[in-house]
């Protein structure tokens, strides 16, 4: 690969990486379990990303928009389920505070 | 005809679904121990034209790419014996008919994600595969509705879509270098031109492989669903979805994608005996009967990936064959916990003693189960961990190899303690009413017994035909 | 180029808006615009079909889905709902600054990689990949499909009792 498509590469993946870090931000200092989950879906954002950038740099879009496809339909799903959850634990509390999951202990 | 495996189940859940009501629930227990009975038979009976043949009519119109070796069979195997297993005691356990019919699709599910899960040659597919069992095991553990449970589901979650974000780009910088996700293209591109950057890719996929595995320091979210799931999810987990869908999907990338680098070999050492140390001594602290398992398990997996680590054809070899014992005395010993908690009504251990006086068949076997974990001969834990050691002292790694023994004394301490706690000594006063469990519980568990035994017995005498291929064809 | 720079800053812009906005609703939709931005970017990099379905399943459903799961949520007194929104500002003003310099450290690494990368080209059609190349990943879509069915009816039904 020359250096401009290397060059192209890093601009896409350092936007990424800056994604990444928003995600992991929210995920960490929020205190309602909803935003939790967006932060999450951020995450998978900067990932689908990474994947359609790879696809098109590396000359296999076909491939990359192919994986992307069963990654969208992933995720779609595995919201569901994380809403499922997070409303559970909303019947149960009736709020939706982070601070509430440290019963367990380690 | 080997896409069977992940095809047969969806049709029996489409075919349970849209019979009538009292049939397809009734049908939908026997169909699912058929299955996996099924899947022990087919595996160790050498039936070959089930395994080669390819002139099977749904081949033309399903075409998957499906690999099959011996790893690949010994995987089939385990969890066709822990799902025989699951269904069994999921129908002793579970009393609410419509409740039950549920959790055996969940089952059957769970049953397409881990034969995907072996039987795939491609790295996406592993990992969509990896996602069907994760997905299925977050509504299992949250099954019964109550706060620990969703709690414990909850942090599985977040630890879960940590893991995937991790692998799915460390699959992407992959797919920048190599072009395309299959085993063996990877594997060649990675072979043809290493450098810093694909080290960089590698390492990122094996971090989320690491968190699903449940390896120190990602295990945190592996006590709480291991202990807060139903009792029936627990034997699951532990007995096959952490194994297969992280230990083994680390084995089989290591061995047949990434190779053997010497800072490879490093990281995996180092992340398994920190695991092994780490796992046994909470054990120790535990109270709680499931935790202490849960922490075990821990440990274990660390001994799997410290025999992972050494390179060697025997270690790996040894790693594959404790996978298998593991799936079977860990799942032993969770029965026995389920047997225990439904009988006594308690998990803590403090409150319980002298049970096996009231429940024999489960003192026993929990017995032989704790024995063969500590590394006892002649059952089988103790070649599988002999082997490991071996091949770590073989391999020039001399200290990982005393930490791995001295782990082994330290398992041997916290499961004398489990024992001596639940079911030696005098019966307590509120437990005299307490009789053995029902033959849903006790049946599988003097059946994973027996298995214990006979795998000990039987391996110095297929050492050289069954056990150590398994190394060499991994190419280790 | 420029303008996938310019599409690249909206969408952080964006995701930076998504985690710092205060209301929770806002939240969502910021989540909403952030796959709308990617869509773009998708169609610029070659890549229409996986960009639709973005749009469609992430912008749509998933959006859908928060929005709904938050409105029908009464999580907190207003009280306690007006204190964390004073102190919110206060945990996450910090998120600008350090995306911004992280940015900066980041664009000043030089690039040393002798990435030696053998790239056959290929002209092929997204939907003969998906169909031919990748059955099993289809599969498994179906199967997870399935899955998500039966986590609804177990998490969300209530289930009377059996007389």
């Amino acid at each position: 690969m020359d250096s401009a498509s290397l060059y192209l590469f890093w601009t896409f993946g350092v936007f990424a990486v800056l994604i990444f870090i928003a995600g992991c931000y929210c995920i960490l200092l929020s205190y309602n379990l909803i935003r939790v989950l967006i932060g999450v879906e951020l995450l998978i954002k900067a990932v689908t990303l990474l994947l359609i950038v790879a696809g098109h740099l590396s000359g296999h879009p076909a491939l990359a928009q192919a994986l992307v496809i069963t990654l969208i339909v992933i995720e779609a799903v595995f919201i569901t389920v994380a809403v499922g959850v997070v409303q559970g634990i909303h019947r149960i509390n009736g709020s939706l505070n982070t601070r509430l999951l440290k019963e367990l202990k380690g | 005809m080997v896409s069977l495996f992940i095809l047969a189940p969806l049709l029996a859940i489409f075919a349970l679904n849209f019979m009538f009501r009292r049939l397809g629930r009734f049908a939908a227990f026997w169909v699912g121990l058929l299955f996996s009975l099924a899947q022990i038979e087919l595996v160790l009976l050498p039936r070959l034209p089930f395994w080669t043949n390819s002139n099977f009519i749904l081949n033309d119109v399903f075409r998957f790419s499906l690999g099959v070796d011996n790893f690949t069979k010994l995987i089939l195997l385990s969890s066709g014996v822990v799902l025989a297993v699951v269904f069994v005691i999921t129908k002793a356990l579970i009393d609410d008919e419509a409740k039950r019919f549920d959790f055996f699709n969940l089952l059957f599910i769970i049953m397409i994600g881990i034969n995907g899960v072996a039987l795939t040659k491609d790295l996406f597919s592993l990992y969509v595969f990896i996602e069907v069992t994760s997905i299925t095991s977050f509504i299992l553990i949250a099954f019964d509705r109550n706060m620990h449970a969703f709690e414990a589901a909850f942090k599985y979650i977040m630890l879960s879509a940590l893991a995937s974000v991790l692998m799915l780009s460390g699959m992407s910088l992959l797919l920048l270098v190599c072009g395309a996700t299959g085993f063996s293209a990877v594997a060649q591109s990675l072979a043809a031109s290493p450098n810093n950057f694909t080290v960089f890719a590698v390492g990122l996929f094996l971090c989320g492989l690491f968190i699903k595995s449940g390896l120190a320091p990602f295990h945190t979210w592996l006590p709480d669903s291991y202990s807060s799931a139903p009792a029936p999810v627990s034997v699951l987990l532990a007995g096959i979805v952490t194994k297969t869908a992280g230990v083994y999907a680390l084995m089989r990338v290591v061995v047949s994608i990434f190779g053997f680098s010497p800072s490879m070999k490093l990281v995996l050492l180092f992340v398994g005996a920190f695991s092994a140390v780490l796992g046994a001594l909470a054990a120790l602290t535990q109270s709680d009967i499931k935790r202490m398992l849960a922490y075990s398990s821990i440990s274990q997996v660390g001994y799997i990936v410290l025999g992972l680590g050494s390179g060697s054809a025997l270690g790996v070899a040894g790693a594959a064959l404790h996978l298998f014992n593991h799936s079977v005395f860990k799942s032993l010993l969770f029965v026995n916990a389920a047997a225990v908690e439904t009988q006594s009504g308690t998990r803590d251990l403090d409150k319980m003693s002298g049970l096996a006086q009231k429940m024999p068949y489960t003192g026993i076997t929990s017995c032989l189960a704790s024995l063969s974990a500590a590394g006892l001969p002649p059952l089988a834990g103790f070649w599988s961990k002999l082997m490991i050691i071996m091949a770590l002292w073989g391999a020039g790694f001399r200290m990982y190899s005393v930490i791995a023994a001295a782990t082994g004394v330290l398992t041997l301490a916290y499961f004398l303690s489990l024992q001596r706690r639940a079911f030696f000594g005098e019966v307590s006063e509120k437990h005299l009413g307490v009789k053995e469990a029902g033959l849903g519980l006790v049946l599988p568990s003097v059946v994973l017994g027996a298995l214990v035994v006979l795998t000990g017995v039987l391996t110095p005498f297929i050492l050289k035909s069954v056990i150590l291929p398994l190394g060499n064809i991994l190419g280790g | 180029m420029q303008l996938n720079i310019f599409i690249l800053i909206c969408l952080l812009a964006a995701s930076v808006w998504t985690v710092m906005t205060r209301s929770l609703l806002r939240s969502a939709i910021g989540l909403a615009l952030v796959s709308a931005i990617l869509t773009i970017l998708m169609f610029n990099l070659n890549s229409p079909i996986a960009g639709v379905f973005e749009l469609s399943v992430c912008a749509g459903l998933i959006s859908v889905l928060f929005i709904s799961t938050i409105s029908l949520m009464e999580a907190l007194t207003m009280k306690e709902v007006i204190d964390r929104m004073k102190e919110r500002l206060r945990r996450f003003w910090l998120l600008p600054f350090i995306v911004i310099s992280a940015g900066i450290m980041l664009s000043l690494f030089s690039l040393k990689f002798n990435l030696s990368l053998p790239l056959p080209e290929e002209q092929m059609d997204v939907r003969f990949v998906l169909w031919h190349a990748r059955q099993l990943d289809v599969f498994a879509q179906v199967v997870i499909l399935l899955a998500g069915v039966f986590g609804v009816v177990v998490l969300f039904a209530e289930r009377k009792k059996e007389g």
